[in-house]
């Protein structure tokens, strides 16, 4: 029997039950006892999983027109702002987004205790929502003012876009400034105290397909708790294969993507508020990748294994925060995930800001759907950018 | 006079100072130390259980001599449900009580190493760890 594989011949398999689906994590253990290519020749879906703070998030919502109607204008949903800018009852409502009267970093370093992210939890968990809106009254919408309460179950629509998402690969912060900073990788202690880190690994999904030869527009994917697609190439997308001087090959960096589904569906034990001290609010989203094994060469990246994958080690005391170029070096998956990591000639713990276990739970979970034939694989409409196309990031001006 | 109890942060430069001593000697305070947190040029932490008249001056001493005084909380708990165990409070923690166990990468508290220093409160993303009063 060929490694090689097509869509249809693999959802055949899933339909009849009778789909090989194991955990990227399963993957590597198959793959270290029987070889490759025989892996690759058993095995029809790999599953990923991340679960990670998104900062780039958010939901489309249709509230539906009260009486008389309302071209809503300004609009907040517990005090937090949603972009009205769209048509007249659609919303946008941003994770990172925090209510008008937060005091930010006005007393350093703020705490950011409720913002987008913890709005669109509480919408999946069906609590009230206050909602507000004011208006400038037109002759068909002449509504200029609105408070009342909703669910999620009460409007027309709830749909989460997420423009970046599950980033493939990032930093290992590390502060070389003599004060304690406050940052987007969490709290970092002064004079290389610490080091985080924020993927996982050899579980994480973009990792596991670095040349985009099966995730595309159309993907469908476990989002949230319920079922997703990928909707484009993320913001940012600039997909690499990492290299050091020598020209070794350190795995990649840089791909993201974008992500759409039924807010409805989901469940807030994948979508989390979430508050960076000192940094601000945002929501931490639970995603998992399903990869066909196609043919061998997927199969060969899709089991990279912690030890093959690296992530950058980065000042964010003063390199990182000035757009300075250049690293402290590379650092494995398997170092970081070892608990300590040597930096400038120095022992320093690390600690991950992405949980492994939950990473873990999704990829098991799309690893049961499709087993139970809930969940059958699409074929990208388009295939994404890949470190080929050699997509490169522009500096504002 | 009920013994009160206190909770003490020191800076690294601080831990080499006869601190306790002075309390001592200095405001004839009675000292019991719960648990203490002290290694040369690090920072450090203790908890104190102290008796004494002096007891408003020997804590004025304490700030004068730049040491962060706090009074003592119950202890602190996880939300289990909040909780992802995504590690971010492990390496923010002084005593190791936030660990993660490996291969797993579960992050577990063992509430018999916590001092209370409450870095964890606000340093988890999650606010997932609570002050008992």
């Amino acid at each position: 029997m060929s490694a090689q594989k097509t869509y249809a011949e693999i959802n055949a398999k899933i339909k009849a039950g009778k789909a090989v689906v194991v955990t990227a994590e399963e993957l590597i253990a198959l793959v270290e006892e029987k070889g490759l290519s025989k892996a690759a020749r058993e095995v029809d879906v790999v599953t990923t999983g991340t679960f990670s703070p998104m900062c780039s998030s958010g939901v489309f919502l249709n509230f539906g027109h009260p009486a008389p109607r309302i071209k809503m204008h300004r609009v907040w949903l517990n005090d937090v702002p949603a972009y009205t800018g769209i048509a007249a009852v659609d919303a946008y409502l941003g994770a990172a987004e925090v209510p008008e009267n937060d005091p930010l970093n006005r007393h350093h370093p703020g705490e950011f205790r409720y913002g987008g992210g913890h709005v669109i939890q509480e919408l999946v968990e069906r609590k009230p929502i206050r909602l507000r809106a004011t208006a400038y009254g037109t002759d068909c919408y002449p509504r200029r003012e609105l408070n009342t309460t909703i669910t999620l179950d009460d409007i027309n629509e709830a749909i989460l876009f997420n423009p970046r998402n599950a980033y493939q690969n990032y930093n290992c912060a590390v502060n070389l400034s003599s004060r304690t900073i406050y940052t987007y990788l969490g709290v970092l202690k002064p004079n290389l105290g610490n080091a985080h880190y924020s993927t996982a690994g050899q579980l994480s999904p973009l990792l596991k397909d670095p040349h985009f030869q099966t995730i595309g527009l159309g993907t469908r994917i476990f989002l949230g708790g319920g079922i997703g697609y990928v909707a484009w190439h993320g913001t940012q997308h600039f997909p690499a294969i990492q290299k050091d001087e020598t020209g070794r090959e350190l795995g990649p960096a840089g791909g993201t993507l974008a992500v759409i589904g039924d807010l409805k569906q989901m469940s807030a034990r994948w979508l989390r508020g979430t508050s960076y001290l000192g940094y601000g609010a945002t929501l931490s989203v639970g995603i998992g990748v399903p990869i066909p094994v196609l043919n061998e060469s997927i199969a060969r990246w899709a089991a990279a294994k912690d030890s093959d994958l690296y992530a950058p080690v980065v000042d964010y005391g003063e390199a990182y925060p000035n757009r300075i170029p250049g690293t402290l070096g590379y650092v494995s998956y398997a170092e970081l995930k070892s608990g300590k990591i040597t930096v400038l000639g120095k022992e320093v713990p690390t600690a991950p800001v992405s949980s492994y276990p939950l990473a873990r739970e999704i990829a098991q979970i799309l690893k049961s759907w499709i087993q139970e034939g809930k969940f059958l694989l699409t074929e990208p409409v388009q295939l994404l950018p890949s470190p080929a196309d050699g997509l490169k990031p522009k500096v504002l001006g | 006079m009920a013994p009160k109890r206190i909770f003490l942060r020191f800076s690294a430069d601080k831990s080499e100072q006869p601190i306790i001593y002075r309390l001592v000697k200095d405001y004839d305070l009675i000292i019991n130390i719960l648990k203490a947190n002290v290694n040369p040029q690090k920072e450090g932490t203790m908890v104190l259980e102290i008796t004494g008249d002096r007891y408003s001056e020997g804590l004025d001493y304490l700030r004068r001599q730049g040491v962060g005084v706090q009074p003592l909380i119950e202890g602190i708990t996880r939300n289990e449900e909040r909780c992802t165990m995504c590690g971010a409070c492990t390496a923010i923690c002084p005593t190791g009580a936030l660990y993660i166990k490996r291969p797993e990468m579960e992050v577990y508290f063992k509430e018999d190493n916590c001092i209370v220093c409450q870095l964890c409160i606000k340093a988890c993303p999650m606010r997932a760890m609570e002050v008992q009063f």
